[in-house]
């Protein structure tokens, strides 16, 4: 589709004989919040991993707002307004909370070949990370250094990093990951209050999460695509239920 | 220029080679292995040049000698390995470094003392010190050529241990995933032992071959290691197929480049200008080399792993 | 953390230094202002390494190259009878950054163990070449005609006046590292240490960041380079030698990766270790090569660790 935000078609690659992704057609639309689910080892971590350049795939495209971005890497993919979070997070432990938002806010205000004034003090980099983290619910928090955030509020700090670039496209991938309930009905709130303001591809076993979420689904299974729609059509079809819902019912 | 020269100067950079070879054998296979970054293993090296030196001149016999040297690079290998090597496994790369260039500093002052610091000319025993006639014209070292067919004899057995046996299926098992090799059962810390130990070994003949052949004093373990270290980065880490083909390269290049650049160079520039660039040059063509290898593929030819 | 505790530190350290020249003429021992004239100047050198191994966390095992490139810009000159201190420290610095140009360009497209491997070999290359150049030496090395001439602002020749330029220099080079690694510069280059893929998926690309932290700091280095060739009077390929350059890479680890105090504290000591044991016995590497596998087994933190507050900079 010609009017979808990102527009993968046939996106395939191989680890030696495995498939880990087979011809995967997906269209994300500006706007929409859609889920990837699919059982374990279905391939999900290597599908993010070729969106955010991370992976270069054996084959396909991936256009993003028109354009083919398959061949960037992850630094321009993120300079054209594609951001990520990760699975296992991924922060910069040493730093403070304000100091990892601020790097990333730091990344898409100009270049940083500058060797005098200390970083900290800059306002155009410190304001709009403190604003950041208040979003996130992290306000209070912004002075303690990463590694000594509870679990949860480094998964928050995740999303903060990714919000900072003021991107078109967030690509979060399991943002609830080893979080209890409520921290998670929290994250599940706040990333309601960002639908429809920006398009995110949400990768998720959380159920709860996705069906509160996702405006459309798409299930993969070995490396494929196996169905895409609204959670009402995930919901009801067959083949869905049988390679993954049904499991998810036992479990 | 002739061609006899040449032949005998590629039959030289082939026994180069093969000293390469058995010294980035062993290092990859650590590497590749326990992900150990080891500068002393130049130092097991010296301690062979010096064990057969020793050996021999204290048995009379070359025969006796290189078993015996063996053994104790094997020896001194694997007390190193128990003793200071087993707690680096679990560091990162910068700290294995430094303990092992205080390794080095350790075995090169030991060497002085029990030595002394001046060079010793290692003598090579008179029935292997004759020459050999190829064909028509060429007479090459004996020594040098048995030094050849030990190193492909080696080269053969390595791959023959690491794909036809267990031990080898355990070694490339262990290269991709350890834990998984230890939850097997398999005793890990026997197996790099024994691995660390077939390393030292091969840095242990590697040193005995060159005794009478290059110079033996301390400090000549680093010289051959950067050799080595350029040979791996050529031929990727963690491969012994890399191995081979960066320690031929490397061996040819290095020795052909010393014989023949500067009288190349004489054919284009002044004598007294080839007389200062050619050896200067020479020196460095290695590193050109692999400066090269590095633009085209940063992880060397053959690597086994994702490179760094 | 404590900031305060650093600066006090600090403070006492470079007054501890800047005292050295009238106490040492006090108790009439020169030496030890030859000493600590010595220690400052590796100080230097190790300040610019852990520009790149602490901060940057690239593992560069050939450091010392630019020690090399540094002295023999000096030395080289003034055998074909240029002197200006001016001339020759400028030449030392531009030909170090391109030396540094040239090596990190390569390097720095590898990690890891393949960067360690790189940097090595191409300082040995270096070391072989200076070797090789009968004029300035080979393996020998050569006396330096004459020190570095300043006309009028210092004469080097003057063992205090050259004690306090050196002195004068660690501290600017001190103050600018500091600047440099908490401006944005900096920050990326610690965030590219601490995290590399987190810091490409926020949208920077490390290796033109690296390459200038590369450059600047064999620049540095030539700097140290160039006091360390007026310093001995003698010019030695030596200076590039791989142990020089493991040498450097101890006093970073030693001091304490990450501060600006770090590295003087551990040229200090490492100097310091190195005169007393020799003073004891000529074997002294035997004694020095295993209290450094120790400390690299048991003391992570380095020196300035020990401090109370001190440990990483902010």
């Amino acid at each position: 589709m010609s009017d979808a935000l990102l527009d993968v078609r046939a996106l395939s690659k191989s680890f030696g004989a495995l498939r880990a992704t087979d011809r995967v057609d997906l269209d994300v639309r500006e706007g929409e919040t859609h889920a990837i689910i699919g059982p374990n080892g279905a391939g999900k971590t290597t599908l993010i991993g070729q969106l955010a350049g991370n992976l270069r795939p054996d084959e396909g495209r991936i256009r993003f707002a028109g354009e083919d971005i398959t061949a960037l890497a992850a630094p321009a993919r993120s300079r054209k307004g594609l951001a990520r979070s990760f699975q296992i997070t991924s922060i910069y432990r040493e730093f403070t909370a304000l100091d990892n938002v601020a790097l990333a806010v730091q990344a898409h205000a100009g270049h940083s070949f500058r060797f005098w004034r200390p970083a900290r003090a800059e306002a155009r980099l410190r304001d709009p990370a403190r604003a950041i983290l208040d979003e996130v619910g992290l306000g209070g928090r912004a002075d303690v250094l990463a590694a000594n955030l509870a679990h949860g509020e480094q998964r928050q700090l995740e999303i903060a990093m990714a919000l900072a670039s003021r991107p078109r496209l967030m690509l979060l991938d399991e943002p609830v990951a080893g979080m209890g309930i409520d921290e998670s009905q929290r994250m599940i709130r706040f990333l309601a209050g960002l639908k429809g303001q920006r398009t995110i591809i949400l990768v998720e076993h959380d159920m709860d999460a996705v069906f509160s979420l996702a405006d459309r689904i798409s299930v993969l299974v070995y490396g494929r695509i196996i169905a895409s729609g609204t959670p009402e059509e995930i919901r009801a079809n067959p083949e869905v239920r049988s390679a993954y819902l049904g499991e998810e019912a036992e479990g | 220029m002739n061609l006899i020269l040449v032949i005998e100067q590629a039959l030289n950079g082939l026994q180069l080679g093969v000293m390469l070879f058995l010294m980035a054998a062993g290092l990859t296979l650590v590497f590749g292995i326990m992900n150990l970054v080891n500068l002393a293993h130049g130092s097991l090296y010296m301690v062979g040049a010096y064990l057969a030196t020793a050996f021999y001149q204290w048995t009379g016999s070359f025969l006796a000698a290189v078993p015996l040297a063996l053994a104790g690079a094997l020896a001194v290998g694997i007390v190193v390995e128990i003793v200071a090597l087993r707690t680096l496994y679990e560091r990162d790369h910068l700290d294995q470094v430094l303990a092992t260039f205080g390794l080095i500093l350790f075995f090169n002052e030991l060497i002085a003392i029990l030595w002394g610091r001046a060079a010793i000319y290692a003598a090579a025993p008179p029935w292997l010190s004759g020459h050999v006639e190829l064909f028509a014209g060429l007479r090459y070292p004996l020594f040098r050529s048995v030094i050849i067919l030990v190193g492909v004899a080696v080269a053969a057995l390595l791959w023959y241990v690491v794909t036809r046996t267990r031990l080898g299926m355990l070694i490339r098992a262990g290269a991709s995933n350890r834990t998984m090799v230890a939850a097997l059962g398999v005793n890990i810390r026997l197996l790099y032992t024994v691995v660390f130990g077939f390393g030292a070994a091969l840095a242990g003949l590697a040193g005995l071959m060159a005794g009478p052949i290059y110079v033996v004093q301390p400090g000549m373990g680093e010289e051959i290691l950067i050799q080595v270290f350029v040979v791996i980065v050529i031929g990727g880490i963690g491969s012994i197929r890399g191995a081979v083909a960066g320690a031929l390269i490397v061996g040819m290049v290095d020795t052909l480049g010393r014989a023949f650049l500067k009288p190349t160079l004489a054919t284009v520039l002044s004598p007294s200008a080839a007389d200062t660039a050619g050896p200067a040059l020479a020196s460095m063509l290695i590193y050109m080399l692999m400066a090269a290898v590095l633009a085209v593929r940063p992880e060397g030819l053959f690597s086994a792993r994702g490179g760094g | 953390m404590s900031p305060r505790n650093r600066t006090v530190a600090l403070v006492v350290v470079l007054l501890l230094l800047a005292a050295v020249p009238p106490v040492a003429a006090l108790l009439n021992q020169p030496f030890y202002l030859d000493l600590f004239r010595r220690i400052m100047i590796f100080a230097i050198a190790a300040l610019s390494l852990n520009l790149i191994l602490g901060y940057g966390g690239m593992i560069s095992f050939g450091h010392a190259v630019f020690l090399g490139v540094g002295a023999y810009a000096v030395g080289v000159l003034a055998h074909h009878g240029i002197a200006s201190g001016y001339v020759q420290w400028a030449v030392a610095i531009v030909a170090s950054a391109l030396v540094a140009l040239a090596i990190g360009a390569i390097s720095i497209r590898t990690s890891g163990v393949y960067f360690i491997m790189i940097t090595l070999a191409f300082s040995q290359m270096l070391y072989y070449l200076g070797i090789s150049i009968e004029e300035y030496g080979g393996d020998d090395g050569m006396r330096l005609t004459v020190r570095s001439q300043f006309a009028g602002l210092v004469s080097l020749d003057d063992a205090t006046a050259f004690y306090y330029l050196v002195f004068g220099l660690l501290v600017l080079f001190m103050f600018l590292v500091h600047r440099l690694v908490n401006s944005r510069f900096g920050m990326v280059i610690r965030a590219a240490r601490s995290n590399e893929a987190r810091t490409r998926a926020i949208g920077f690309s490390p290796y033109a960041y690296r390459l200038t932290a590369f450059v600047i700091a064999g620049a540095m280095c030539g700097v140290a380079g160039a006091l360390l060739v007026n310093q001995t009077s003698y010019l030695t390929p030596e200076f590039m030698n791989w142990t020089r350059s493991g040498e450097l890479m101890f006093m970073v680890i030693l001091g304490g990766i990450g501060t600006t105090l770090g590295p003087v504290l551990g040229a200090a000591v490492l100097l310091l270790l190195e005169d007393f044991l020799s003073g004891w016995t000529v074997h002294w590497q035997i004694i020095l090569g295993p209290l450094l596998v120790l400390a690299v087994l048991f003391a992570k933190r380095g020196l300035a660790g020990l401090l109370p507050g001190g440990g990483r900079d902010e």
